[in-house]
């Protein structure tokens, strides 16, 4: 029995979910980046997996979109973790629940 | 396509994937993302896309879980403490996770298998790159040049 694009999707959707329990379930802002990095790389496994079970495999569609998306991650990641420290020079912690000064 | 190998792959992605989201130190759950992450890569590999393998372990590995291991060391009176885990997020994930599940399961025309293809050259990427996708590359490299920029002036110490 050879794989499925069922058993990739299934495999894709508990990446996200995995991503997603880590970005509600932590309080640490590193942890919520992380969940996002784990949201993103599911989302490009699936752009794969459709490109590789689909129609039209020739055409490399479903790769550049990939490719693109991995750029773009790169990209968050970078100014996600230059707020992180950026926040931790002016709050002394990371925290998410501390950030609260906007609070009403 | 080899269902061994998708097995093995599927239990070190999804083992990673976890460790990095519940283990309590953050320095244990960056390097528990590696293992996710290179689990990944051979994921596109056996789906035929080598080169986003290849992108995949320089980028994500290379850079991202080194630029996320520095900044663990860059707030480090922090990054010891042990996390508070909410079990609210934990429901939400599992109520999302059986949601897709179900909307997977009862699509039938998802459990196909894959064609035969030729295999997808780095010549075939960089044609398509420089051709249909020109516009979209130009705007990645603006992109990228703006989140550098805007990364750095983030991080600048500020004048007293």
């Amino acid at each position: 029995m050879t794989p499925t694009l069922q058993l990739f999707l299934i495999i894709s959707a508990a990446l996200f979910g995995i991503g997603l329990l880590a970005a509600l379930s932590r309080r640490h802002a590193i942890f919520i980046l992380i969940g996002i990095e784990l949201m993103l790389a599911a989302a490009n496994l699936n752009f794969v997996a459709f490109w590789r079970f689909g129609p039209e495999p020739q055409t490399p569609t479903g790769v550049m979109v990939a490719i693109f998306s991995i750029a773009i991650a790169a990209a968050e990641a970078a100014v996600g973790l230059a707020l992180v420290i950026a926040v931790y020079r002016h709050y002394r912690t990371t925290n998410v629940d501390r950030f609260n000064q906007l609070k009403g | 396509m080899n269902s061994a190998a998708f097995v093995i792959i599927a239990i070190v992605t999804l083992t990673g994937a976890l460790a990095a989201a519940t283990l309590p130190k953050l320095i244990h759950a960056a390097l528990c993302l590696v293992v996710a992450f290179v689990g990944l890569a051979a994921f596109f590999f056996l789906l035929g896309a080598e080169f986003v393998g290849l992108v995949q372990v320089f980028v994500y590995i290379g850079a991202v879980a080194v630029l996320i291991v520095f900044t663990i060391l860059l707030t480090k009176r922090d990054a010891d403490k042990p996390d508070k885990f909410n079990w609210g997020g934990v429901i939400v994930a599992i109520a999302v996770f059986g949601g897709l599940l179900w909307a997977i399961l009862h699509t039938p025309s998802v459990a196909i298998t894959a064609a035969q293809i030729p295999p997808l050259t780095i010549k075939q990427i960089g044609d398509v790159l420089m051709t249909n996708y020109v516009w979209p590359l130009q705007c990645v490299g603006l992109l990228l040049t703006a989140a550098l920029i805007g990364a750095l002036v983030l991080v600048m110490e500020e004048k007293q």
